[in-house]
């Protein structure tokens, strides 16, 4: 009798204990292309990411319950949009993550901030969503275009760089892209030669490319996006154009683009990512366990984003243990974030992250000793100069 | 003798053009029904979605199933549409209901000009025209400095409906939505059982039969073909209110593509089919999101057994079955 009513109260004391450490449960929505043109950039493997977040992060012990769940946009705003209304209405989805392709993205970020959620973004390039479009509810982690033209711009030509000429996309992206790179590059003290526009999307660049070689210029900068760059990269490759001498800047092209285009095609291209599995021996222990669980890929940058996003919002949530969306938002700008990814960094006023970026060039196939072994480093663009100035950006949230 | 024997054999077909009106009739009202208690079952949005599309893919079938008009272009009135009245609602200020009428309004003028043009040729020239002309839509699109290239046109306001109902709230869009999707099938359905209906069926048949009894083939092929350009826009000026975009998607050829599957799916020159096509496509790009990439190869699978096994689609071989047209 007295053995049964001890062991209640040790049962009941048990209980209490576990109650008081207090419990708060979070849904997180991996929202990405798994099927188009971004599958191999953000994808499944964004989804490995962040649970890997959530076990390094040993939330269980923490008191914080964590839910994955992801879905496909196909790059089709209107899918995007729907799967996040029905997230955050129906679900009770707290924070979705990834969200590549600009429209998408987006669209995302003005539903988050209508339904006050959280939406961290690691896979769209647009610089408006901690711009003109910024919002209280976003964080943008990982890139975004001004990062990349800037990074290119200005590292080419302090690595004596200073003539570009420009291929550019025909249409707004293209346009914006090249403007910003070419007052990166006038303002570091380089010339442009000469622009080209060719038709989005196009398949033979073979006329702009010699236009491009004749012009004599030590850069060409690739304004373009996806099918474009390969495309231009591959061609670029027939005509030599790298082993002559000049260098391929591409200002929007990842790390599953090299693997895809194969080193002895991208040799000699440079181009700007915030992250490379190579950098120091914590990210080589990431990429090694992320490796295990994708059948032997490895990170981009995208994922990464995902990855260090997920744990800085774990880590907010964990502070406060609470997960409202202001309170969450407000601690995540004030906390100094630092991830064995990205190391030590911030997220501004306007939502955007900051860290470090770096200025990279593909290997030769002689140099590379292995798989994956793509890069090699040329430049670090320190975190205070790799993104827009907080001024400039125009987001209403730094003028308010 | 003979007055009698033809009346015997009118009598019949009379009868079952009655009783298939009223079988219709029976149809809208359960739709009507389905629509109204719909949001308490499931998501508004999502249903609102599939009501734009269902509408999208009616207007689609008014001009192939009845008018035997291949259009391989109907994105670019959608998309334009949706362009158009995302643009005026967010720019100008516009209420929605303007917003959506300006839409449509944009629609059928392009619909009459590419018509004007495409009926011209015939089969599969008649096809390219269209994919062309769509083509040069989505190139203007992409390149206007109003539709924001491929980040397209976001955050557009809800707005209040006849500056009294605020749209915001789910529910109160939906049933405008609801609204907006019954009147425009009715429209269609009206449209295809009129006289006008009548010839233009004749015409889909055996084209020069109709010429021979006098009929001016071409401008009845012109009013169907704005008719349906007309209705398409209606469903993407619709659907740039619901998701508060407008984006390339909607002017891009896969969009094409896509209503034609959702025609076949559902049954092509049946007045319901391309309901069930639609609702059946945006339910498995929806429901099936999580499986990623499968849910493109599974849409290919449904199509080609659809092709394969019942070539008149879902509620064409369920009309086969009931002797009933449906």
């Amino acid at each position: 009798m007295k053995t049964g009513r001890m062991l209640l109260a040790t049962a009941l004391v048990a209980l209490f204990a576990g109650g008081a450490e207090a419990q708060v449960s979070v849904k997180l929505g991996v929202l990405n292309d798994r099927s188009g043109t971004y599958a191999d950039l953000s994808g499944e493997g964004s989804v490995i990411a962040a649970r890997m977040a959530v076990e390094d992060f040993k939330a269980k012990d923490k008191g914080i319950n964590v839910e994955i769940v992801s879905a496909d946009h196909q790059n089709k705003p209107d899918i995007g949009s729907n799967i996040a209304r029905q997230w955050y209405d129906q679900d009770g989805v707290d924070v979705i993550l990834d969200v590549p392709t600009s429209s998408v993205a987006l669209a995302i970020n003005q539903i988050t901030r209508e339904k006050n959620k959280i939406f961290i973004n690691s896979g769209a390039a647009a610089s408006d969503l901690t711009g003109k479009q910024c919002s209280p509810n976003t964080v943008h982690w990982t890139y975004d275009t001004w990062a990349l033209a800037n990074g290119t711009g200005s590292a080419m030509v302090k690595a004596g760089g200073d003539t570009w000429f420009f291929l550019t996309a025909d249409y707004a992206f293209g346009h914006a892209l090249e403007r910003d790179t070419i007052a990166v590059v006038e303002k570091s003290g380089g010339k442009v030669l000469g622009t080209v526009r060719h038709p989005f999307p196009g398949s033979d660049f073979s006329s702009f490319l010699l236009q491009a070689q004749s012009s004599g210029a030590k850069v060409i900068g690739l304004a373009n996006a996806g099918g474009d760059t390969i495309n231009s990269i591959k061609q670029a490759a027939e005509f030599g154009i790298t082993q002559a001498g000049q260098n391929l800047a591409g200002l929007l092209v990842f790390i599953t683009d090299v693997n895809a285009l194969g080193l002895q095609t991208a040799q000699g291209l440079v181009l700007t990512e915030s992250f490379y599995w190579d950098l120091n021996d914590e990210t080589r222990a990431f990429a090694k366990r992320f490796a295990e669980k994708s059948g032997g890929k490895m990170p981009t940058m995208v994922q990464a984003g995902v990855y260090a996003g997920t744990l800085h919002y774990l880590k907010a949530v964990e502070a406060l243990k609470d997960k409202d969306s202001a309170k969450v938002m407000a601690k995540m700008k004030e906390m100094p974030t630092d991830d064995p990814l990205f190391g030590k960094g911030q997220v501004r006023a306007d939502g955007r992250k900051i860290h470090d970026m770096y200025l990279f060039e593909v290997k030769k196939p002689e140099e590379s000793k292995g798989p994956w072994d793509y890069y090699k480093l040329v430049a670090t663009i320190p975190a205070a100069e790799a993104f827009r100035p907080l001024d400039q950006g125009e987001c209403p949230l730094v003028k308010g | 003798m003979a007055s009698v024997s033809e009346r015997m054999a009118a009598a019949p077909s009379a009868r079952a053009a009655v009783d298939a009106a009223h079988l219709h009739r029976a149809i809208f009202v359960g739709i009507a029904i389905f629509l109204a208690v719909a949001p308490f079952l499931l998501y508004p949005v999502f249903l609102m979605k599939v009501l734009c599309f269902a509408l999208f893919a009616c207007a689609f079938n008014l001009l192939l199933g009845y008018g035997g008009l291949l259009s391989f272009g109907h994105a670019a009135y959608l998309g334009t549409a949706s362009y158009i009245c995302a643009h005026t609602a967010k720019v100008w200020g516009m209420p929605p209901e303007v917003a959506i009428l300006l839409g449509t309004a944009a629609a059928a003028a392009l619909g009459f000009v590419f018509g004007s043009l495409a009926i011209r040729r015939q089969g599969i020239y008649f096809a390219m025209i269209t994919l062309a002309l769509a083509q040069m839509v989505f190139f203007f699109s992409l390149q206007a400095p109003f539709t924001g290239g491929e980040d397209g046109i976001q955050a557009v306001p809800r707005g209040h409906l006849f500056g009294l109902i605020d749209l915001s709230r789910d529910t109160s869009l939906y049933y405008v939505v609801a609204v907006i999707f019954l009147v425009g099938v009715l429209f269609i359905y009206r449209v295809i059982h009129s006289p006008f209906g009548q010839v233009l069926k004749a015409i889909r048949d055996n084209e020069p039969r109709a010429i021979s009894l006098g009929y001016a083939t071409n401008r009845y092929k012109l009013v169907v073909f704005t008719l349906s350009a007309t209705l398409a826009g209606l469903a993407g000026a619709t659907k740039a209110i619901v998701f508060q975009l407008a984006s390339l998607t909607d002017v891009h050829w896969t969009m094409s593509g896509e209503v034609v599957l959702m025609t076949l799916v559902g049954g092509m020159g049946t007045v319901f089919g391309p309901m069930v096509g639609a609702a059946v496509i945006v339910t498995m790009q929806n429901y099936l999101a999580h499986l990623g990439a499968w849910v493109t190869v599974i849409q290919g699978v449904i199509f080609v057994i659809c092709v394969m096994l019942f070539r008149e689609g879902i509620i064409g071989v369920l009309a086969r079955r009931l002797k009933r047209p449906l």
